[in-house]
């Protein structure tokens, strides 16, 4: 089956064969990748750890959470945007990259988690928290992370 | 350098060199573990120089930060050298001679040298400025030297997968 149009139009932009006849333009890409990576992971575990109990006592799950949040979206943002240039160079391949669509779906799921029931979480009263909900979510949270981040790898290995 | 190239040739001719380097799920297993334990280390690393540098957390006191991250990047640490060394022990001499490699350990000991000095000097210093929303200029130092080495270390862990210059650098040790 052929990849739809969609994905043949992205490979064949001047972006994505850019990309694609550039030796280090890949790489370097991948490089930033990997960088908002860790800038993402610090501000993702200080939040969960601190929803788990594990946080620093001198400060609230509430203050944590204000605190990382401009990086969490950089970070993000960074990921996005280099994630999306991979994906201009090697549309077609991707399309038939089981990997590819479980890690789109994390993604979401984990994006979405993130805004509504984590922030909501995050934010709640941190003098009547209920220590069940704020673990299931951290735990929820790391989970979905970990997913996106291991299918992103399985990518590569192809 | 001859010797250490010798070495390199050892280890390659070695039983498990082999079976980790022909190996169909290990040796990815392996570099997967070793590429997202940057989120749990390289990711705390980056809270704490960050805190350092007085961009985030500003008013929590460094000391607590520094406990309560510590385990966090050690446990981090232990399993990023661990896979680090296997992966290296996989691929012995094309390893050895990728430039981007020998980079990678020089940023390697740079960072471990400047973590050194910092928590010599913070281990003196650190009650007089622990809740100083700014560090003194040497802690900030520490910790935009630590982001930049270890920046170093992630681009040229992904380039070394790169085999651009491997050839001069091994016609070189000829």
């Amino acid at each position: 089956m052929p990849a739809p149009a969609f994905f043949t139009w992205c490979e064949s932009s001047w972006i994505g064969g850019g990309i694609r006849d550039s030796t280090w333009l890949f790489p370097a890409i991948e490089s930033l990748h990997l960088l908002a990576l860790a800038v993402l992971g610090g501000s993702v575990l200080v939040v969960n750890l601190s929803l788990l109990g594990l946080g620093p006592g001198s400060r609230s799950t509430p203050q944590l959470w204000h605190d990382t949040r401009p990086w969490l979206v950089g970070s993000v943002a960074v990921m996005i945007g280099t994630g999306s240039l991979q994906f201009l160079s090697e549309a077609v391949k991707l399309y038939y990259h089981e990997a590819f669509w479980v890690k789109m779906g994390a993604l979401l799921a984990a994006l979405l988690f993130t805004a509504t029931l984590q922030r909501r979480t995050a934010l709640g009263d941190p003098d009547h928290p209920s220590t069940l909900r704020r673990r299931a979510v951290a735990l929820a949270s790391l989970l979905l992370w970990l997913l996106v981040g291991t299918e992103g790898r399985w990518i590569g290995f192809s | 350098m001859a010797s250490l190239t010798a070495f390199c040739h050892w280890l390659e001719g070695t039983q498990a060199s082999i079976a980790l380097h022909e190996s169909i799920w290990v040796y990815p297993i392996v570099e997967s573990l070793h590429v997202l334990t940057l989120f749990v280390f390289l990711g705390m690393t980056v809270m704490l120089d960050l805190r350092l540098l007085g961009a985030i957390m500003r008013s929590a006191p460094v000391s607590r930060l520094i406990q309560h991250f510590m385990p966090w990047m050690i446990g981090g640490f232990v399993v990023m050298m661990v896979t680090g060394v296997l992966l290296f022990y996989a691929v012995p001499v094309k390893t050895w001679f990728n430039i981007f490699f020998r980079l990678k350990l020089a940023a390697l000991v740079a960072a471990g040298l400047n973590a050194g000095v910092f928590h010599i000097m913070a281990s003196h210093t650190l009650p007089q400025w622990d809740r100083d929303a700014r560090p003194p200029i040497r802690a900030r130092l520490a910790g935009g030297l630590s982001l930049a080495l270890w920046a170093i270390i992630v681009v040229c862990g992904r380039l070394s997968a790169y085999d651009w210059f491997d050839k001069d650098l091994a016609s070189l040790a000829r």
